[in-house]
């Protein structure tokens, strides 16, 4: 069985972006990028399951510029076999990305496709679901646990208030959730490992794929600053200052 | 212009999320319709037909919608999408989990997570764990919208007589089956719509420690909430987590207990009415966004604060 694992290249979650003055955008010049941490408990699954004996291939997949390469890098470090770059401009929207993920499925024909729940750039959270539309599949977001047996995966997702257990027909769509698994730190002789393993770029073109953006950004702006407020020496006067000046409880 | 409320339910009861989705829905210019979609779910239609602005509630009764899968539930909204140019559902998990499928299918891009509503087809959204809002505007003829219930106030859940409407259901996708659900029985108010939040980070130092929390969480009738940290520690439930890729709250009140502050977790919070920390760190972030800061020891400061309430 082959499993798919797209993964993105996202500013590193340690750096705390700017907005641009001109309020074009924020500004990613020389900050830090790493794969998205929620797409590398994707690929840290698929890797157990392969691991496992349950799969027999891992493709790691990813859309957007040629620095992207270093992200699919990371992946077969981690343990994908194979890596596939379509290359795109960085802004490309969720539903794009979906459209080209559905296109390498239907040339790549995984039994599984394991994608992060959302990336945390753009914190938008509907790659997965679009693709498992598109695909006609069936999907289980936000996964804290995944069970690929007898022909289906049983997969635990964490919901408000708890968990909730769905099983699926295969093939079928898993987006991870921060509990899933811990991420294996890579090391270097899978690193350089990584570097000969089989690197494909296409474009989306090559797919047929139109990957035009529907969402027009007007601006980006900081948000309302929030000041600190004071120290307050002891409880009592904090609970003077609850009561009298916030009048919260 | 129509806009179409998913409703959030379990069948018996209105989630009150749904609430704040209808005002934002109202914002979009025109009339507010709801669909329900469950199972034996005639009372939740009838709670859906008195909020304050509704006009019209569809109803899809059966029962391969009793536990919301993605799979049916998506594609009965499609069933009914023609008439509408808005579509709009809570962004929580039931939300996050359907309507990307429903804009793929409609091949229209989804604005996740809205915060305001500048005009019809612009939208205001939380980047980048909120330390940037992205202003956005559709050229999509359907606009597809997940909507954060703190960004908006709660439609009036009475005052309304909408017409009720049986909508016939699609059928089951037969794809995927519900198998079960373990939700966490709590006499204390849900986190997300809760007025006063009490949370704790890994300055509690264990999940027994957050005992320590519950008698000043009973007095100020609050929810309990975590950080990562302290839900990574195993301390407590995942699904308390405030932050980023957790909860987001903004009540009233939130008291953070030994929770030092990363950005991730300011980010489901820091729309708070009111913030206290209590951190024996003086340097702590969660103090640059506090309103009220207590340095000291958390395991004197907490029982000091719940004998001080009376």
């Amino acid at each position: 069985m082959k499993v798919l694992v797209p993964v993105k290249r996202v500013v590193d979650y340690n750096v705390k972006v700017r907005v641009k003055s001109d309020g074009s955008g924020v500004d990613i010049a020389n900050v830090k990028m790493s794969m998205n941490p929620f797409d590398e408990i994707a690929m840290e699954e698929a890797t157990r399951l392969k691991e496992a004996g349950k799969v027999t291939e891992v493709v790691a997949v990813t859309c957007g510029v040629t620095q992207a390469q270093e992200t699919l890098r990371t992946a077969m470090a981690i343990g994908a076999d194979r890596g596939v770059l379509v290359e795109t401009t960085p802004e490309i929207e969720p539903l794009a990305v979906a459209k080209v993920l559905k296109a390498l499925a239907d040339k790549e024909q995984p039994q599984l496709i394991i994608l992060g729940k959302q990336a945390i750039d753009d914190d938008s959270n509907q790659t997965g679901q679009m693709l498992a539309a598109l695909l006609g599949w069936p999907q289980a977001t936000f996964a804290s646990k995944v069970v690929l047996e007898d022909g289906k995966v049983t997969v635990t997702r964490e919901v408000d208030g708890g968990l909730e257990t769905v099983a699926l027909s295969l093939p079928a769509i898993v987006t991870t959730d921060l509990r899933l698994n811990e991420p294996r730190y890579v090391t270097l002789p899978n690193i350089m490992k990584a570097k000969k393993k089989p690197l494909e770029t296409v474009k989306p073109e090559d797919l047929g794929v139109d990957v035009a953006p529907r969402l027009k950004t007007i601006k980006v702006a900081e948000p309302a600053k929030r000041s600190a407020g004071i120290k307050v020496p002891d409880v009592a006067t904090l609970v003077q200052k609850l009561r009298t000046e916030a009048k919260v409880i | 212009m129509v806009a179409l409320v998913i409703a959030e339910h379990d069948n018996a009861a209105l989630k009150g999320v749904t609430l704040n989705t209808v005002t934002a829905a109202s914002q979009c210019g025109g009339e507010v319709h709801v669909l329900v979609a469950g199972a034996g779910c005639g009372a939740v239609a009838e709670q859906a037909a008195k909020i304050a602005g509704v006009s019209k509630v569809l109803v899809a009764d059966a029962p391969h919608f009793a536990d919301g899968l993605a799979e049916n539930v998506a594609e009965q909204i499609l069933a009914v999408a023609g008439a509408y140019s808005h579509i709009l559902a809570p962004a929580s998990a039931f939300g996050k989990n359907v309507l990307p499928r429903v804009a793929a299918k409609l091949d229209v891009a989804q604005i996740s997570e809205i915060t305001k509503v500048d005009s019809p087809d612009t939208f205001e959204r939380p980047i980048y764990a909120g330390n940037a809002i992205a202003t956005v505007q559709s050229t999509d003829n359907v606009k597809v919208i997940t909507v954060r219930g703190t960004g908006f106030d709660a439609a009036a859940a009475e005052g309304g007589s909408a017409a009720v409407e049986n909508v016939s259901a699609v059928a089951d996708s037969g794809k995927s089956s519900f198998v079960g659900r373990e939700l966490a029985k709590s006499d204390r108010p849900e986190l997300t719509g809760a007025k006063i939040v009490v949370s704790g980070g890994r300055g509690m130092g264990s999940g027994e420690n957050f005992k320590l929390l519950e008698p000043l969480a009973d007095k100020l009738g609050a929810a309990m909430g975590a950080s990562r940290a302290a839900v990574d520690a195993g301390y407590v439930p995942n699904d308390w987590q405030v932050g980023q890729t957790g909860k987001i709250v903004a009540p009233t009140l939130y008291i953070a207990v030994g929770i030092s502050g990363a950005i991730q977790h300011l980010a489901g919070m820091k729309d708070s009415k009111t913030i206290v920390a209590i951190n024996k760190d003086p340097e702590a972030p969660i103090f640059s966004v506090a309103d009220y800061g207590i340095v000291g020891d958390l395991f004197e400061v907490v029982p000091a604060l719940v004998k001080e309430l009376g």
